[in-house]
């Protein structure tokens, strides 16, 4: 999993990202590693405040500045950092070698804008082509993504949630980006709407090899979506590995907790496990393990040692010192 | 913030703040809002104390030193019947401050009211109110007051109903906005499934959480008032002499202001920085309690 | 087991610019006493609706509400005070559900305050009781809503609700708005409370597992139209209704060597305004026909097993 940076497409190190509101720093992100191979999917799972949404943002360079700060780390996208490109360099990344779906389809479209030209207005931004030109190209993205062509003209209020994820990912999609990072893509959807958009956010990944970054709080849509995955905790990743390792043997008291907490229609469950207290408190993170507090198997050493991913079997990372290697 | 965990986990630490504590930081931090502050509470301890920063009564005459310039004795020099200006301009404070405060209170009390009741109940009474509303606002502000000072007559309290009457649109308004707003909220919902009466309902769950908006422009229309109760003084309406309300001083020494510039100028500052430190304080404030502390 | 309450073809029709909508159409079920109903369905189903014209927070268009075996449908105002204080509700979002500018205290204590029948120093005392009884430590007595996280929160409406000792209580997505971890602990009060005072719940959620986890009984709607009923277990063992089956098979799973057959809807969810006659599931479903386009019946094709659908038998070899 953890590959030297040359192989890897996207190779993010060491990234801390830091909010000051009010006087007080929120420690966002801290210290968090992990590569992702051409055309696999790679999943950040988390709770609020885990600061899962922080990390694409920061790939993408689109945090508020003020109050967000990228403290440290690279990111290392095909071989280049683009923490170090400058703000013009980066425009033309965005859009076209990475691109990114938001939750809500209906801020992330611009209400007042007929949809087919949003399409058009990014394959116009990246390719010198004639407007004509671009919204030939955008009828027909639309079209992949299930949407008419007479549609073309309508505006995103007419739309509704599932189809408008649709044009969002249309946009996304519409210069075939390499990177494609969905941030809880389906979280405002049905169920029954959210099996169509993964559907097709599937196959669409698989037509154009793209790679992807899933954020998302479903562990089942992880478990369905994600080759390799990382379970973030504080601005930390806590547990990282294949979708095997962490779903079949789950190591980190946290990842334990998470599985154990939700319910599942596979199986009975009497009473859910819980996991005791609230996320912390990002301006005012616990010394040692940040999940110490809430943690079951937490001793005294937790309390003030600086603990470091460690690698359990292959591929397969812990932060934890309490525990050896996977369990069955 | 807080960061505490529940009964089962281990606490960690508390940190309580009211909702007024985190909005009196936000102010401290704006400076335009510190400053506008700190000029209003000086004008108020002006009009508190005018006995004892007043060197003389404000209708003490002194016909001998009449249209006497700035100077050591009389600071701000004298009117055409020897009274000092700068101890009418401090007794004036009380005059004019009064007046903004308790005509906007009137308006804002009123306005808020109807502007409940409007949101709350909606239909024919939210038309009626309304209709109303428009009716008023369609008079402009000054005429309207003119008028109502006019059928009045003059006096205190009468220029105070004048100076208000058309504030209420506004804090109707405001408040009607409010209201439909936390009308959706599911507290109001969880208020009649506890049978919660309407009254209760209105006072205790409506009301408080749809006041920030008059708040703030309360606090700006103060400035507007003050200058509006000096035009209808200018006017010969309104507050009558020899009672020293800046607006009149004005009108009073209008014919002699070339000769006697001080009678007009020093009131016409005070009236602008008091309008001054109400839009300063009422932007600030404004800033202050809007984005509210939702996580 | 005796019903403690039960809907016989209850309707809820809005009057919209675009058209009656038909919120809730024509839906009849029964929950037994201490027992927990699911009412599962998407955007557009009714759900909410239905849970606030059982407890009168809605007017109801037509059909019957019974509550202990009394017809409850058109109260008086005297009998709807009594009402309210069996029933309650317990709303999704632990943001708005409380007074922004009430302390917890004063949120739990209103009610108390209301029925009139607690001196000061009870209402204290019945407040503090309360707050444990959710898990809420004393100390946030005093807090404000902006003060409390999200579980915390809910907790409070929780508190709210079990004011005055009522019988039966609407969730209406209590969970939905919570961190996974949060939500686990919810659910686990949920439940204790529920054995301890022999409460009745009815569970509105859009997330099958937690209904499946929650509720005795669930009830599958779409777009106003009770489409299939049935014991818990029995329903994701054999979902007959085929929206009923497209729904189940929508739903991730964490089991990753779970060979899946996934039935991908085509279409969208239509709205509640106007509808056509018959199955309002026809125009998605592949084994629509001609049939479909009459009124369904609720039909009990297993035992306890109701289902509204003409082709049910035939589409599950039964």
């Amino acid at each position: 999993m953890m590959m030297s940076k040359d192989n890897a497409f996207l190779s993010v190190r060491d990234l801390v990202v830091e909010y000051t509101a009010e006087g007080q720093v929120i420690h966002a992100v801290n210290g968090v590693s992990f590569d992702l191979e051409r055309g696999k999917t790679f999943g950040l799972v988390g709770e609020t405040g885990s600061g899962k949404t922080t990390i694409p943002k920061a790939i993408l360079r689109i945090l508020p500045d003020p109050p967000a700060k990228i403290r440290g780390g690279e990111i290392y996208l095909d071989g280049v950092d683009l923490l170090k490109l400058s703000a013009k360099e980066m425009r033309k990344i965005r859009g076209r070698k990475i691109s990114m779906i938001f939750q809500d389809p209906m801020t992330a479209l611009n209400p007042i804008m007929k949809i087919g030209l949003q399409v058009a207005e990014v394959i116009k931004m990246h390719n010198d082509i004639t407007w004509r030109e671009a919204n030939k190209r955008a009828v027909r993205m639309l079209e992949t993504v299930g949407i008419p062509a007479d549609r073309f003209g309508e505006y995103p209020h007419q739309f509704s949630g599932g189809m408008g994820q649709r044009v969002v990912i249309a946009i996304a999609l519409a210069c075939s980006p390499e990177l494609l990072i969905a941030d809880e893509p389906t979280s405002a959807l049905d169920v029954t709407i959210q099996a169509q958009v993964l559907e097709m956010i599937a196959k669409l990944k698989k037509e154009f090899n793209t790679s992807m970054v899933m954020i998302s709080h479903n562990l089942g849509v992880v478990a369905e979506q994600c080759d390799d995955l990382a379970v973030v905790y504080a601005g930390e990743i806590v547990e990282l590995g294949s979708k095997e390792a962490v779903f079949d043997r789950p190591t980190h008291p946290y990842t334990k907790g998470l599985l154990g907490a939700v319910p599942t229609l596979d199986e009975e469950r009497e009473r859910l496990n819980r996991i005791p207290g609230m996320p912390p408190d990002p301006s005012d993170l616990p010394a040692g393990c940040h999940f110490n507090p809430r943690c079951p198997i937490a001793t005294e050493r937790c309390g003030y040692e600086k603990i470091d991913l460690r690698e359990i079997e292959a591929g397969h990372f812990c932060r934890c010192i309490n525990v050896s290697g996977p369990e069955e | 913030m807080v960061n505490t965990v529940t009964a089962e986990g281990k606490p960690v630490k508390t940190k309580r703040q009211s909702e007024f504590g985190i909005v009196a930081r936000r102010l401290a931090k704006n400076s335009s809002a510190v400053i506008g502050f700190g000029l209003a509470l000086i004008l108020v301890l002006m009009a508190i104390f005018a006995p004892l920063i007043a060197p003389y009564a404000y209708d003490q005459q002194d016909l001998l030193n009449s249209r006497a310039a700035p100077s050591g004795e009389h600071l701000f020099g004298t009117d055409e019947l020897g009274r000092d200006v700068f101890s009418r301009i401090v007794w004036g404070s009380r005059f004019s401050l009064s007046i903004g405060f308790l005509a906007v209170l009137f308006s804002s009390s009123v306005g808020m009211l109807l502007g409940a009741i409007a949101g709350f109940f909606g239909k024919v009474v939210d038309d009626i109110i309304m209709r109303l509303m428009d009716v008023i606002q369609s008079i402009p502000g000054i005429l309207l007051a003119i008028a109502i000072s006019v059928v009045l007559g003059p006096g205190i309290f009468n220029t105070l109903l004048a100076l208000g009457f058309g504030g209420i649109t506004m804090a109707c308004r405001l408040t009607r906005a409010a209201v439909l707003r936390v009308r959706n909220e599911e507290y109001l919902e969880a208020a009649i499934s506890i049978n919660a009466s309407t009254a209760r309902i209105i006072l205790r769950h409506v009301l408080p959480n749809s006041f920030a908006p008059v708040l703030v422009s309360a606090t700006m229309m103060i400035g507007g008032i003050i200058m509006a109760a000096a035009m209808l003084s200018f006017i010969g309406l309104g507050v009558q002499p020899p009672t020293p309300e800046w607006g009149s001083m004005i009108a009073g020494g209008r014919s002699l202001i070339r000769t006697c510039p001080w009678m007009v100028t020093f009131p016409g500052i005070f009236i602008m920085l008091t309008v001054l430190a109400f839009n300063m304080f009422g932007d600030g404030l404004r800033d202050a309690l809007d984005p509210k502390l939702k996580k | 087991m005796p019903a403690l309450v039960e809907v016989k073809n209850l309707k809820k029709y809005f009057e919209t610019p675009r058209g009656m909508l038909h919120a809730v159409d024509d839906v009849s079920f029964s929950i037994a006493q201490g027992k927990t109903m699911g009412i599962v369905g998407e955007s557009g189903c009714g759900k909410s609706t239905l849970g606030r014209v059982i407890i009168h927070l809605l007017e109801s268009t037509g059909g019957s509400i019974y509550f202990e075996g009394e017809d409850v449908t058109e109260v008086n105002s005297r009998q709807l005070r009594k009402q309210r204080e069996c029933m309650k509700i317990i709303f999704q979002d632990p943001y708005s559900s409380l007074n922004p500018r009430m302390t917890v205290e004063q949120t739990i204590m209103e009610p108390l305050i209301i029925s009139g029948r607690y001196a000061k120093q009870e209402r204290l005392e019945e407040t503090e009781r309360l707050i444990s009884m959710v898990g809420l430590d004393q100390r946030f007595r005093r807090s404000y809503p902006h003060e409390l996280s999200g579980g915390q929160r809910q907790r409070v409406g929780v508190a709210r609700a079990l004011a005055l000792h009522p019988k039966f209580i609407v969730c209406d997505e209590p969970v939905s708005s919570l961190d996974i971890s949060v939500q686990a602990q919810i659910l686990n009060l949920l439940q204790d409370l529920q054995a301890q005072h022999g409460l009745t719940y009815m569970f509105i959620t859009h997330d099958l597992s937690v209904a499946r986890h929650v509720a005795n009984d669930i009830c599958v709607m779409y777009i106003g139209q009770l489409v299939e009923t049935s014991p818990s277990r029995e329903l994701f063992l054999h979902p007959l209704h085929p929206y009923t089956q497209a729904l189940v098979s929508a739903v991730p799973s964490i089991d990753i060597h779970r060979k899946k057959e996934r039935i991908i809807l085509k279409g969208e969810i239509t709205s509640p305004v106007h509808p056509k006659p018959g199955c309002r599931f026809a125009r998605r479903c592949k084994y629509e026909c001609k049939p479909c386009h009459e009124p369904q019946r609720l039909e009990e094709v297993l035992p306890n097993h109701f289902v509204a659908c003409c082709r049910v038998r035939e589409i599950n070899s039964l």
